[in-house]
């Protein structure tokens, strides 16, 4: 254990492994640490840029989507009112179509009567000859009565 | 085991050591005697060679990282080196504030190197002794932070680097005055001859408190790691001294155990406290005066 030269060599061989490290070693080291470590960094701030930016999409369909829920409310209420008028309109057009044939119908019918009542005052006269002329059982002249009996007629 | 206990312990702790006989031959020491006798210019290639050794390890092993590295997704050796990288980058710049990119490759360089050379002392003590012995080679010590060479070599170095630094950030005036004038400062102000008189009285005394301050950094820093790195191995070498018997060789095999496994600690720990402490004095070399 006596002090030696090999206390001067370790001084040289500190010397020479530091300088080694110095100059070689660390600077590569720690740049590609540096490196990976602004990689990393930008990676997670990349990530987080786009959790914001999803959420700020969603936000945006979110607004859309309360947008379209509005609007197809509206469309709706619209819609439905629009069917009551419809509706209402066209009981109103139908109620004049009922009175109209109603109408119709009852001119109809007054007509009918009407002809019926003339044909029937046509028999009614035809008849009353025929029973007279058996009653009668004469020569009547036919046209002789004709006038008369087309005056009985036009009084039925 | 044929030779006695203290011959055991001796030749353990022996170096092998190479230089100039008193006679004037030059070869290796046969005993530690002669080794004595070869005086400073000798060299304990020993512990010389296992520390290069140790140094080379960690520079290839770091360098072939450095090699590797990359920014993308590092591999299982680039994963541990940078831990270790990014460990003393963190501590390193915790420490010292100032600006030099020396510093952390440095510490870096203590850590890794120290730590592996205390590792030579988890190795079962006979080993690579008996190993050498069949080889020829008469001793064999492999752990260089059991040489105090090696330790005060390293705290030398560091030694070199705080009187570097020191001048270069204050210049020659500026660390002489820090020398002299400190801690004992003249009072400002009054009569300029007395306070004059009162500088030239108080320097002596200044430099030999701030030079004892300054050469007990270098010394406490070699010495500790030695002084515990060479108890260390002592105690395995008393352990080592059991394996007689069946029964105590057994006890000793569980107190070897025991004892490495808190001795990790221990190296781990004085390769950290002596790079920490290089920081902190390198820090201390770039105070200046403002920052006291």
């Amino acid at each position: 254990m006596n002090i030696t030269a090999t206390l001067i060599g370790q001084t040289l061989a500190f010397a020479v492994f530091v300088w080694t490290c110095w100059k070689f070693i660390w600077p590569v080291l720690i740049s590609a640490m540096r490196e990976r470590q602004k990689t990393i960094a930008d990676g997670l701030e990349a990530a987080e840029k786009a959790q914001r930016d999803l959420e700020h999409a969603e936000a945006r369909v979110e607004e859309h989507l309360n947008g379209a829920r509005t609007e197809a409310r509206q469309i709706v209420e619209q819609a439905r009112s629009q069917a009551a008028e419809m509706v209402e309109e066209a009981k109103t057009v139908a109620q004049a179509e009922r009175e109209r044939i109603l109408e119709a119908a009852q001119a109809d019918i007054e007509q009918e009567m009407n002809r019926a009542r003339e044909a029937l005052r046509g028999r009614v006269a035809e008849l009353a000859i025929a029973g007279a002329s058996r009653i009668v059982e004469g020569d009547l002249d036919r046209s002789r009565h004709d006038a008369l009996l087309n005056k009985l007629a036009a009084e039925l | 085991m044929a030779e006695s206990s203290g011959e055991y312990i001796k030749h353990h702790l022996t170096n092998l050591t190479y230089g100039r006989h008193p006679d004037g031959t030059w070869g290796f020491a046969e005993n530690a005697d002669q080794a004595a006798n070869m005086g400073f210019w000798s060299i304990n290639v020993d512990s010389m060679g296992w520390a290069v050794a140790l140094g080379a390890v960690f520079c290839v092993v770091f360098g072939i990282a450095a090699r590797r590295a990359t920014a993308g997704v590092p591999g299982g050796l680039q994963n541990a080196v940078e831990m270790i990288v990014d460990f003393i980058d963190d501590t390193v710049s915790s420490i010292f504030q100032h600006r030099n990119d020396l510093i952390a490759p440095m510490a870096l360089t203590i850590f890794v190197w120290v730590f592996l050379m205390n590792l030579m002392d988890l190795v079962p003590v006979d080993w690579i002794p008996e190993a050498a012995k069949l080889m020829g080679v008469e001793f064999m010590k492999v752990v260089p932070s059991t040489d105090p060479n090696i330790t005060l070599g390293m705290a030398l170095a560091v030694f070199i680097l705080v009187i570097f630094y020191s001048i270069k950030v204050k210049g020659i005036g500026g660390f002489l005055k820090e020398l002299l004038c400190h801690p004992f400062e003249a009072p400002k102000g009054g009569n300029p001859v007395v306070r004059g008189l009162l500088i030239v009285i108080l320097a002596p005394i200044n430099l030999i408190l701030e030079g004892v301050t300054l050469l007990a950094k270098p010394v406490s820093l070699g010495l500790r790691l030695f002084g515990n790195l060479y108890a260390g191995e002592m105690i395995f070498i008393l352990i080592a001294l059991m394996y007689g018997g069946i029964v105590i060789g057994v006890f000793g095999a569980a107190l070897q155990w025991a004892w490495a496994m808190f001795h990790v600690l221990i190296i781990t720990l004085q390769a950290f406290i002596f790079a920490v402490l290089t920081v902190v004095y390198l820090a201390q070399a770039h105070d200046t005066e403002e920052d006291h």
